[in-house]
């Protein structure tokens, strides 16, 4: 275990309040977002994240480091989602993870590209994406665009990116806390990220 | 064997463009994936587009916790320490 993993996990069995609210702070985004993926509705995550800190809490004794502590907290949260995806009648969105790839879905819509049989250029841009204006790319209303774009996608492709992108997370630790194949979770980053920026696009093309 | 760099179309180029961000294609893939941006404006502008989206994306602050879960997390947290 990491020195300062090993200096917080004390910090917290020792009762250090301070300790648990940053745990808190960094981590209950996350876990909302990832339960996201296995409930209706933001509140019904929201109180997924709640009762994960709450088995955070009973497990701390019992936690041998085996694995990180974030890893570990992101398993409860998955076995608490799943519990009540199911008392939901909730389809868990498995066979979605497991395999998108088999769903194929374009980046960028095919009528942007010449067609295969295209005697010169086949699937050569028909029309050409422009450069962005810098000035419209730190407008407010831009990051509100790209929020509501990040919002709308469906949840495995929301986690994915806000994971990655927002966060920071690896793609290693996106795979352990979404249990994806490497491949899915690259598939899932792509999706998501093609149709934010064609989100983008479509705006700064009006504004 | 001498790669084909007009066997990557710009619609197929922007299926590769995560793959390559992330280190997944092979060397020969991403040869003719940096071939053709630097033949291709118009797939440079869209690539530095996709670097954009990620580089606002990440501009992003996470959603916060409401007030009143955190104090009840922290009430949680102190009934914890003294169970």
């Amino acid at each position: 275990m990491a020195v300062a993993e090993a200096q917080r996990l004390e910090a917290l069995r020792a009762g250090d309040e301070e300790a648990f609210a940053a745990l808190v702070r960094e981590y209950n985004p996350s876990l909302v977002r990832v339960a996201r993926m296995y409930v209706s509705s933001q509140a019904a995550a929201e109180e997924v994240a709640q009762e994960t800190w709450l088995g955070v809490l009973n497990g701390l004794d019992r936690f041998e480091g085996r694995s990180s502590l974030k890893t570990w907290i992101f398993r409860i949260l998955t076995n608490i989602a799943k519990t009540r995806a199911v008392r939901e009648g909730r389809t868990l969105p498995f066979s979605a993870l497991q395999d998108p790839a088999r769903v194929p879905e374009a980046a960028v819509d095919a009528d942007r590209f010449l067609d295969s049989e295209h005697p010169r250029w086949p699937g050569h841009w028909a029309v050409k994406p422009v450069a962005w204006p810098e000035d419209a790319l730190v407008a407010a209303e831009t990051r509100e665009r790209l929020a509501e774009a990040i919002e709308a996608l469906p949840a495995t492709q929301r986690a994915v990116i806000s994971l990655r992108d927002i966060e920071g997370w690896s793609s290693e630790e996106v795979r352990n806390a979404l249990d994806l194949s490497e491949t899915n979770q690259r598939v899932l980053l792509h999706r998501a990220r093609s149709k934010v920026r064609a989100a983008l696009e479509s705006y700064l093309e009006q504004a | 064997m001498t790669v084909d760099v007009e066997q990557l179309s710009c619609q197929e180029l922007v299926e590769l463009v995560t793959d390559y961000l992330e280190g997944a294609l092979s060397a020969e893939d991403a040869g003719r994936f940096e071939d053709h941006i630097g033949r291709c404006g118009a797939c440079a502008i869209y690539v530095e587009q996709i670097r954009v989206t990620i580089a606002l994306t990440g501009r992003l602050t996470p959603e916060s916790l409401s007030p009143q879960a955190e104090r009840e997390l922290l009430e949680a947290f102190r009934g914890w320490r003294s169970a």
